[in-house]
């Protein structure tokens, strides 16, 4: 089985740490990854993607140009990849900040309030979290235990409270 | 050992402090900063020496000097930084003076992009500095490759006394993938009975240079240096070659492009295709006989995959001669190719649908 995943939002909304968690999770648990983020000028405040890779198989080519599993956290992220995901594929939206829906009828989408359920949870800068959490519920990547354990593994023991509202907002997107 | 995920550059960085690099010198560019941004956090705790020099001119002469008192030392930079290390190269390999310099490639000619490119495949492999010399080219396809190749790549600089390149490309310095580090035993490395190390008034000094005005005398040492890169040529080469025998098309690639020519070789398998590849690790010595074993046997054509407008060509079209055709598909400028345009490339040859 192979999940090839592409994150895009703007730069600082966590999208790359988001895509880190998932390949990190993945090589916990013994899968072949790859973590390819964009960089140079898009680093520096513009958009931000990253693509990740999490697989039984060896990892060839680590691009992803046709992924299965698309979140986008901004309005020209999903312009972007819209039409790049495979028919049957998974698209999530975090509807806060992107206001039109999906324009594809053979995928299916999920909008998720990402940034405004962060605000009111008082961590305005885990909506990523937030996102991977619905990721992570409606594909078979991993499950929920895998999830925390590896983001209990990410999250350097000095920043405990870090950790706790990390899991906090991946539970609030798993649960939503 | 078990692996972490890290990314390409920062692997890299802490294979060489692994391999036993102490001393870095180096001057950031991207997308290779991340290779001095972590030897500058970790230099100073294990009592090393990390200097950002004031250019990548300097950096490279401080190389020959740590190199020449015998320490194990690197510099890293991208391909516009690399341009200017070039007459530092070649002055250390005049002096047979072994160190690591790591080119993670960008596009160019001249300030170029910063996208990933294999466009500087002449420079590291047909000279780049000036005069009768190689050096030894590494090309890493993956971030294992990258941390299993420069402990090597220190090995080989100390065993023939010579400067090693790690070449990548911006996608392999900035990507993530998990690593394990197989601790190699460094603290009884051969002694470096030529470095100035002082001579404590026992044994007469050693001189590290590459100025001999006499011309017989400077011959004979190009001519023995030569003689060691036959000697690297014979044991040093280093190629991976998969289903080449049986292939009506046999892709070759190295780095970087190589993984995305895997990704089409695999489709193309799927509808029936006969596809195999040969992959070069060492881009000099190149592996010419991956060559003379896939030329054994049936009619097949080559097909030359790079990121750049063609240069590995050459030495592929020198490995094959008129035995085969050799054919080339490449992006270039930063551009990386995508598994579909290389497999529409492998059905035009392959004759297929």
């Amino acid at each position: 089985m192979t999940y090839e995943t592409i994150f895009a939002g703007f730069g600082g909304q966590g999208i790359l740490f988001s895509g880190k968690v998932v390949a990190y999770a993945g090589m916990i648990e013994g899968k072949n990854v790859s973590h390819l983020p964009s960089y140079g000028p898009e680093m520096r405040g513009g958009t931000a993607n990253c693509s990740v890779i999490v697989s039984d198989e060896l990892v060839a080519s680590p691009i992803i140009t046709e992924p299965e599993l698309l979140v986008v956290m901004n309005g020209p992220s999903l312009d972007k990849f819209e039409n790049a995901v495979v028919p049957g594929g998974k698209i999530f939206i975090d509807s806060t900040l992107i206001s039109r829906e999906c324009e594809r009828d053979d995928v299916e989408s999920f909008r998720i309030p990402a940034t405004q359920m962060a605000n009111d949870m008082g961590i305005p800068k885990l909506a990523n979290m937030i996102m991977v959490g619905k990721l992570i519920k409606e594909t078979n990547m991993f499950t929920w235990e895998q999830l925390t354990g590896a983001v209990t593994k990410l999250v350097p023991p000095a920043k405990a409270a870090m950790l706790e509202s990390n899991i906090k907002a991946l539970e609030a997107g798993y649960n939503f | 050992m078990s692996k972490v995920l890290m990314k390409g550059n920062e692997a890299l960085a802490e294979a060489a402090i692994r391999a036993g690099c102490r001393h870095f010198f180096g001057y950031p560019i991207t997308p290779q900063t991340e290779v001095s941004a972590y030897m500058a956090k970790k230099m100073p705790k294990i009592g090393g020496t990390f200097l950002q020099a004031e250019s990548e001119v300097a950096a490279i002469n401080m190389v020959y000097g740590a190199g020449g008192a015998g320490v194990r030392v690197m510099t890293s930079s991208s391909s516009p930084g690399i341009s200017l290390k070039q007459e530092g190269i070649s002055y250390i390999a005049g002096a047979d003076v072994p160190c690591v310099i790591v080119n993670i490639v960008r596009g160019g000619p001249g300030l170029g992009g910063i996208q990933p490119a294999q466009s500087d495949y002449f420079q590291a492999t047909k000279g780049g500095g000036h005069g009768d010399y190689h050096l030894v080219v590494l090309a890493p396809s993956s971030i294992q490759e990258m941390v299993d190749l420069t402990s090597d790549a220190f090995d080989i600089g100390d065993k023939y006394r010579c400067p090693v390149m790690i070449m990548g490309d911006g996608m392999l310095g900035q990507m993530m993938e998990p690593v394990e580090f197989k601790d190699a035993d460094v603290s009884n490395l051969p002694e470096k009975t030529w470095a100035t190390t002082g001579t404590g008034m026992k044994r007469k000094k050693n001189i590290i240079n590459s100025l001999f005005l006499e011309a017989s005398e400077l011959e004979k040492l190009v001519l023995e240096r030569q003689e060691r890169y036959a000697e690297i040529a014979k044991n040093e080469v280093r190629y991976e070659a998969v289903d080449v025998e049986d292939a009506d098309v046999v892709l070759v690639a190295y780095g970087t492009t190589s993984r995305i020519a895997k990704t089409a070789m695999a489709k193309a398998k799927e509808m029936g295709l006969k596809v195999g590849i040969i992959r070069p690790i060492t881009l000099w010595p190149f592996p010419f006989e991956a060559f003379n074993n896939a030329l054994n046997g049936k009619d097949k054509k080559f097909l030359c995959v790079e990121m750049s407008t063609g240069q590995m060509i050459e030495d592929v079209k020198l490995a094959v001669g008129d035995k085969a055709e050799v054919h080339f598909f490449g992006r270039t400028g930063g551009i990386v190719p995508t598994p579909k345009e290389i497999l529409n490339k492998i059905i035009e040859l392959g004759g297929a649908k």
